[in-house]
Formats: C-alpha cells, sequence, structure tokens
C-alpha cells in the first residue's frame, strides 16, 4: 500500500506537470459539448424543392404555396420542364423536384383525383427518407382540405382515415440534442480513458523508464493501479465538467439518481481505462498506440448506438454491439439522464460493465511482462 | 570464495537461430568491481538484462544475491539496483521526485527517503538543482544521478550498463570514484564499458566475443597474458576475430 501510494504521487505529479493533458481537460469536454450536439442533428430541415409547375392554377399555386409555408422546406426554383429540375438535383442544389402535371386543377375538380409526381435524391437516406415522408404529409394534408373547401364539409375519402394523436415520451419535443448530448459525455470519457492510459505506459516504452521500472520490486498490481487510478479521476473529473457544460448549455440535467450515474461512470472507467492499459501491453510505441486504439476505439464508437440506433442494426451486429462496452455506458447513461432509470433498470447494464472492467484490466495485468 | 553473489553456469540466451549468449559461466564475489567487456553486440547487455531479472535465460544456471534467475526474478529485484544504457530517471520529475519515488517503490520510508537524499544532493553538489527538472540537467551530472539513485536503496549489487557513454573525462573519473565508494561499502559492482582506461579500474574483467567470454582475469594478468602493455591491446587481439558486425 505504501509503494501504490509513491506510485500515485509520481503519476499525479506528471499529470498536473503537462500543461497540454490539463489544457484538454477543460477544454475537450466543453467544446465538444458545445459544437458536437449541434453539428450532429439529425432533424431534417430545409429540405430543397424544385417546383414544375406545368399547370399554373389557383389549386397548383396553392398546393406550392403551402409546402413553401410548411417550415421543412425551401422552394429554390420554378422550373418549367422536369428536365431542367432534374439538374438542380444532379448539381445537389435541390433534394426533391415536385412536379405538377398540366390538368392539375381541372383533374381534381372534375374527377376528384390526381397525381403528382415527386423525385427525391437518395444519396443521403435519412434526408430522403423523412424529407419524402414530410412532404407526402403536406401533399395529403393539403389533400384535405381542397375536399373541405370543394364541398364545404368534411367527407372521408374512400378508405376510413385512422388520424394518429401521438406524445413523445422522454424527450417531448422529439429534439435530438436530448439524444445526442448524453452520448457526447460517453464519447468524452470513452476517449480520456481508451487513449490517455495506452499511450501513458507506451510513453515510459519509448522512453526506457518502463525498464527501471521493471528492474525495481514493483508488483505488476501496484504498477496497474498505479496508472488506473490517475486518469480514472482525471475521467471523473472531466465527466463533472461535462455534467455542468450539459445543463448550462443545453438545460439538461439528469432526471434518474446522481449517485447511479457516477457509479456507471465510475465503472465505465475502470473498464475503458483497462482497455486503454491492454493495448499498452500489446505496443511499444506511442503510434501503435495510437493506431490500435483508434481502431477499436472507433467500431466501439459507431457500434454502441451512439448515434445511431442498435436495434435497427442486423442481429449479428448487434452481437458485436454487445461486446463493447460503450453501448451499456450509452444506454445507460441516456436512460438515467432522459428517463430517470432506477438501480432495477440498469442493473443488468451494470453487471455487464463490471464484468469487462474485470476481464479487461486482469488481462492486461497478467499480460504486463516485468520479465520477458 | 564463500561469498558469491552472482553464479552463472554455461547462461545462454537465444532469439531464433541467434545465440545473443552463448554458455557463459563465471561467478562475482561480493564487494568486487567486476567489469564486462565486449564489442558492440557482444552479448553484454543481454546477459546483464537476464542477471537483472528482465529476461529468460534460454539455458543454462545462474543464481544472483543467492535467488535463481529462472523463478526468482523478484526477490533479485529487491537485492540489487541497475543504471541502464539509456538515461531512465523521469525527466518530467525533479532530483527529488525522481530520489522519492525510487526510494519508494523499493519500500523506503518517506523519514528514511528524506534523510538519504539531502545526504545524497549534497554529497552530489545539486543542491541548487535539487528542486530542477531532471530533463533540464547536463548529461554528466544525469549519469552521476541515476547511479546514486540506482544504490539508494542499499542494493547488495548494482548493474551498470555503460554508464559513462558520452560523458567528459573529468566526470567519468569522479563517477568511478563513486564506484569505488560504493564497492567499499560492500556493494558489488558489474559494470560494463567500452573503455578501456575503466577497464583497468575493475578488479576483474571479463571479454565477451560474440556471445562467448574468451577472457576472464584481472586486467594486470591478462596483460601479462598477451604479452601487452595495456588493456587496449588485450581487447583488440580478442575481439578482431570477431563475425558479428559492430551496430
Amino acid at each position: 500500500m505504501k509503494v501504490l501510494r509513491f506510485i500515485l504521487k509520481k503519476e499525479f505529479r506528471q499529470i498536473f506537470r503537462d500543461k497540454t493533458i490539463l489544457a484538454m481537460m477543460l477544454v475537450m469536454p466543453t467544446v465538444q459539448l458545445i459544437i458536437l450536439p449541434l453539428a450532429m442533428n439529425f432533424d431534417v430541415k430545409n429540405v430543397n424543392v424544385a417546383v414544375v409547375d406545368n399547370d399554373h392554377s389557383t389549386l397548383s399555386q396553392q398546393l406550392i404555396n403551402k409546402v413553401g409555408a410548411s417550415g421543412y422546406f425551401r422552394i429554390i426554383t420554378a422550373s418549367p420542364s422536369f428536365h431542367e429540375a432534374l439538374g438542380y438535383i444532379e448539381r445537389e442544389q435541390a433534394d426533391v423536384v415536385l412536379e405538377i402535371p398540366p390538368g392539375f386543377e381541372r383533374n381534381l375538380v372534375r374527377e376528384g383525383a390526381q397525381h403528382v409526381g415527386v423525385s427525391i435524391d437518395a444519396i443521403n437516406g435519412t434526408k430522403a427518407a423523412l424529407g419524402g415522408s414530410y412532404l407526402l404529409n403536406v401533399i395529403a394534408d393539403y389533400n384535405q382540405h381542397i375536399r373541405l373547401n370543394e364541398r364545404g364539409k368534411y367527407v372521408p375519402g374512400k378508405g376510413v382515415n385512422i388520424d394518429i394523436t401521438y406524445s413523445n415520451w422522454y424527450n417531448p419535443l422529439a429534439e435530438y440534442r436530448f439524444y445526442v448530448v448524453p452520448a457526447v459525455m460517453v464519447l468524452l470519457l470513452t476517449l480520456i480513458a481508451g487513449f490517455l492510459s495506452a499511450l501513458n505506459i507506451v510513453r515510459e516504452k519509448e522512453m526506457g523508464t518502463i525498464e527501471q521500472i521493471n528492474v525495481t520490486p514493483i508488483k505488476k498490481w501496484q504498477f496497474i493501479l498505479g496508472k488506473l487510478i490517475p486518469f480514472w479521476v482525471v475521467g471523473l473529473v472531466v465527466f463533472t465538467l461535462a455534467l455542468m457544460v450539459a445543463r448550462v448549455v443545453y438545460g439538461i440535467w439528469p432526471v434518474g439518481s446522481f449517485a447511479l450515474l457516477y457509479l456507471f461512470a465510475a465503472v465505465y472507467l475502470v473498464a475503458m481505462l483497462g482497455f486503454g492499459l491492454l493495448v499498452s501491453t500489446y505496443t511499444d510505441n506511442q503510434l501503435q498506440a495510437m493506431f490500435v486504439a483508434f481502431f477499436f476505439v472507433m467500431i466501439f464508437m459507431l457500434m454502441s448506438g451512439l448515434f445511431t440506433a442498435v436495434d435497427s442494426m442486423p442481429r449479428w451486429a448487434q452481437g458485436i454491439a454487445a461486446l463493447t462496452p460503450v453501448t451499456h455506458f450509452v444506454k445507460v447513461v441516456r436512460m438515467i439522464v432522459l428517463k430517470g432509470s432506477g438501480f432495477a433498470d440498469v442493473q443488468k447494464e451494470l453487471l455487464y460493465l463490471v464484468v469487462f472492467a474485470i476481464v479487461l484490466n486482469s488481462w492486461a495485468i497478467w499480460n504486463y511482462r516485468k520479465t520477458s | 570464495m564463500s561469498d558469491k553473489v552472482i553464479i552463472c553456469e554455461a547462461l545462454t540466451k537465444q532469439f531464433g537461430d541467434f545465440v545473443a549468449v552463448n554458455h557463459i559461466s563465471f561467478d562475482v564475489g561480493k564487494g568486487e568491481i567486476f567489469g564486462f567487456l565486449g564489442a558492440n553486440g557482444a552479448g553484454k547487455t543481454t546477459a546483464m538484462r537476464i542477471l537483472c531479472g528482465l529476461s529468460y535465460p534460454s539455458s543454462g544456471k545462474a543464481t544472483v544475491a543467492g535467488f535463481d534467475v529462472y523463478k526468482q526474478q523478484e526477490s533479485i529485484k529487491k537485492n540489487i539496483g541497475y543504471m541502464s544504457q539509456k538515461f531512465s530517471l523521469y525527466e518530467n520529475l525533479t532530483v527529488l521526485e525522481n530520489i522519492e519515488f525510487f526510494g519508494g517503490v523499493y519500500g523506503l520510508s518517506s523519514a528514511e527517503i528524506r534523510r538519504r537524499s539531502d545526504r545524497l544532493v549534497n554529497k552530489l553538489g545539486l543542491t541548487q538543482e535539487a528542486k530542477k527538472l531532471v530533463g533540464a540537467l547536463p548529461l554528466g551530472w544525469k549519469q552521476k544521478l541515476a547511479f546514486s539513485v540506482a544504490i539508494f536503496h542499499d542494493p547488495q549489487i548494482v548493474f551498470l550498463d555503460e554508464p559513462t557513454g558520452g560523458v567528459d573525462p573529468i566526470t567519468r573519473r569522479q563517477f568511478w570514484d563513486m564506484i569505488y565508494e560504493a564497492a567499499a561499502a560492500g556493494i558489488t559492482v558489474f559494470v560494463t564499458t567500452h573503455y578501456m582506461d575503466e577497464a583497468e579500474y575493475c578488479n576483474r574483467i571479463t571479454v565477451m566475443v560474440d556471445g562467448k567470454v574468451e577472457a576472464l582475469d584481472t586486467p594486470g594478468h591478462l596483460k601479462a597474458k598477451f604479452g601487452v602493455g595495456s588493456m587496449d591491446e588485450v581487447f583488440y587481439q580478442l575481439a578482431r576475430g570477431a563475425k558479428r558486425s559492430a551496430d
């Protein structure tokens, strides 16, 4: 225990002497939390529409106005022909072409039915799908109003109309920042724990100081704990900062228990630090460590449900997702912060994280060789 | 010669087909200054790393301070000091912080560390620099400090791997004064070097060529045996037959 105290003293001194790391500890949570949630916005807005009005009638004008007034669309041009409008899509100036055929008004009035053409640029799948369905909604809505106007009273269409009323739970306005801010907090802890610990030990290898350590009677667990504890403390400080930024900038304050949130952050940090230590035992220099850590952290991030829903992944991918500690932590942070889930709801996730922490750290200690 | 602190018998280390250390046998007595000579790539560092418990031997037997190099490395480590070829104190810690850390790691108490480090800093004339970062010290001072840290916990044996590389002649002389002082205090010194004038300071020396021990005796006997006037000549006669190219 006494030896560990000397090791910790040395590690903390080195961390506090490294001004870059200290600055990053402050800058990373603030800048990432301020910038990323704004950028990682999956709400689809500003869909650019090119309109081809072949009818030039009152009703077609009404439809165009309605689309323009919906708030989601920007009508960027009224083209004389579909061919020309398609050019806007090709030049990426428009996302959607809305084509109103000749005789639109006449057919609507006379026959009560008329097709309109909607062509969507589907390179960005999400934007295309959401933008397309918004547009269809607007047109459907317009459809209803025509009936009202024409006949003076509301007559249901041929089929039965099911009017859906819905409410968003836990995130009433379905704002993307509520989804992203907890994710960025997870991202922060992952980066700090995964990279700093890996680079730190490998740096000792590069400097040759690890050899001086290996020739002392230090126990392996003392050395590993000596590396783990300082970054664990750093991680918790950064997490606290991140919570404060989330509160000040986004007004997001955990609904659930703080103790539970910190318990998870603490265990998660141990797991990710174990990962970093493990990487460092398999690599010889900082470049290798960075590359290997980056490879895994990248997969962890993209598979974990930070940005996309794990439930929509194929089965095999869900299997891989379950094998990264990030997945479980992201899930829990969202549950606690947004839903206020209690211990009973998240105990399975805690178990997962504890297992990750034990496995990764034991593996790191086992693979760290004082004698080669 | 009952106080043998290092005993090596047919010690061998092989990396694939390459035999870095080839059946070397020797022993080192307590309080002796034992010089380990050889061209670059002769296998000196590899042999030393085995004796320090940093590397497993492939075959042969060796004990250091009475402990086996296969199984009792951690016990060996409690009883030795080691100064590697590459400077390996923490450059971003101060002189005192380095001393405190390594003293603490060897289990000295804080009070003991404080007492000894005051004395050490005075002796080295580093009072002004005690609170400066080690990285800012000149090389000669760094080496003297590294040696002092290596024997700070009073080990039985200290292993020095080319401790005076790149150091000026005056500092080298001071360094050897420190080695003599340590030996006088009962610490066995196992030192590798390229400087043949330093070889003359040793009680006994071995010359390694291509992983084998080619000669082992006092500097005086070796010179007589080869009929030459200096260790330089002895070394040249032994090492010119080396197959391994210098690195």
